[in-house]
């Protein structure tokens, strides 16, 4: 299992690879979020985001046959079309991973301690929090 | 009691400042006082800290409701909702 928070960008093919090496690895899910239309700058809370995502996949593991887990999250300036974030599961089955990897992301979007400004034309503003994203995460709660 | 305060995002841009260290009045024993505290301070803080604004809040690097206790040499943290992903 590994937990990243970088500056660096990273590269899906070379991280699924390395979540795939046990010869039991059947499936491998993997999300890569990207920036969209606009300059971006992403703040995080050094330390405890780290921590918040290191408590998502323990609960991620808890509920699925998971073999491999990475998930890489990004921090810094970023331009559009650059790689954000990455959440890659290693599973016996597709079901697994599938699942794994949604539940990740769902939970990552609330629970892990990361701010987007957006730069615009007409200034910098802070993304508002979208209460989809809650009821996306809690649907995993039914 | 001492302890360590840390502001985040848009927050820490109206504070104008990303952490403090404070010395707690006897009175001020959980999270919820602590903000409450802290917006007597007036100005910006009144502001940004107020009830209205929907805030996270953390002790010790574990996002914790506003009834969370206090204890000296703690690290607690106040910020907006996450928008990571």
């Amino acid at each position: 299992m590994k937990v990243s928070v970088q500056r660096e960008d990273f590269d899906l093919s070379r991280e699924v690879r390395a979540v795939s090496r046990s010869a039991a690895v059947g499936a491998v899910a993997s999300f890569v979020g990207l920036v969209r239309e606009v300059k971006m700058t992403l703040e995080h809370y050094p330390g405890m985001t780290e921590r918040a995502i290191a408590a998502i996949v323990e609960e991620a593991r808890a509920r699925w046959r998971i073999l491999d887990c990475t998930v890489i999250h990004r921090y810094g300036e970023l331009s559009p079309g650059d790689q954000i974030v990455l959440v890659a599961v290693a599973a016996a089955h597709r079901g697994d991973a599938f699942a794994a990897c949604e539940f990740i992301m769902d939970y990552l979007k609330t629970r892990a301690t990361f701010w987007k400004k957006e730069h615009r034309a007409e200034g910098a503003s802070w993304v508002e929090a979208r209460a989809a994203d809650d009821e996306k995460a809690e649907r995993w709660q039914q | 009691m001492k302890v360590k305060v840390l502001f985040f995002a848009s927050l820490r841009e109206q504070l104008g400042t990303g952490a403090l260290e404070l010395e707690l009045p006897a009175g001020v024993t959980t999270v919820g006082a602590l903000r409450a505290h802290l917006r007597a301070r007036g100005g910006a803080y009144e502001s940004a800290l107020g009830d209205k604004r929907a805030l996270r809040m953390s002790v010790n690097q574990d996002m914790v409701p506003p009834s969370a206790p206090l204890a000296a040499g703690d690290e607690v943290a106040f910020f907006p909702p996450v928008t990571g992903g």
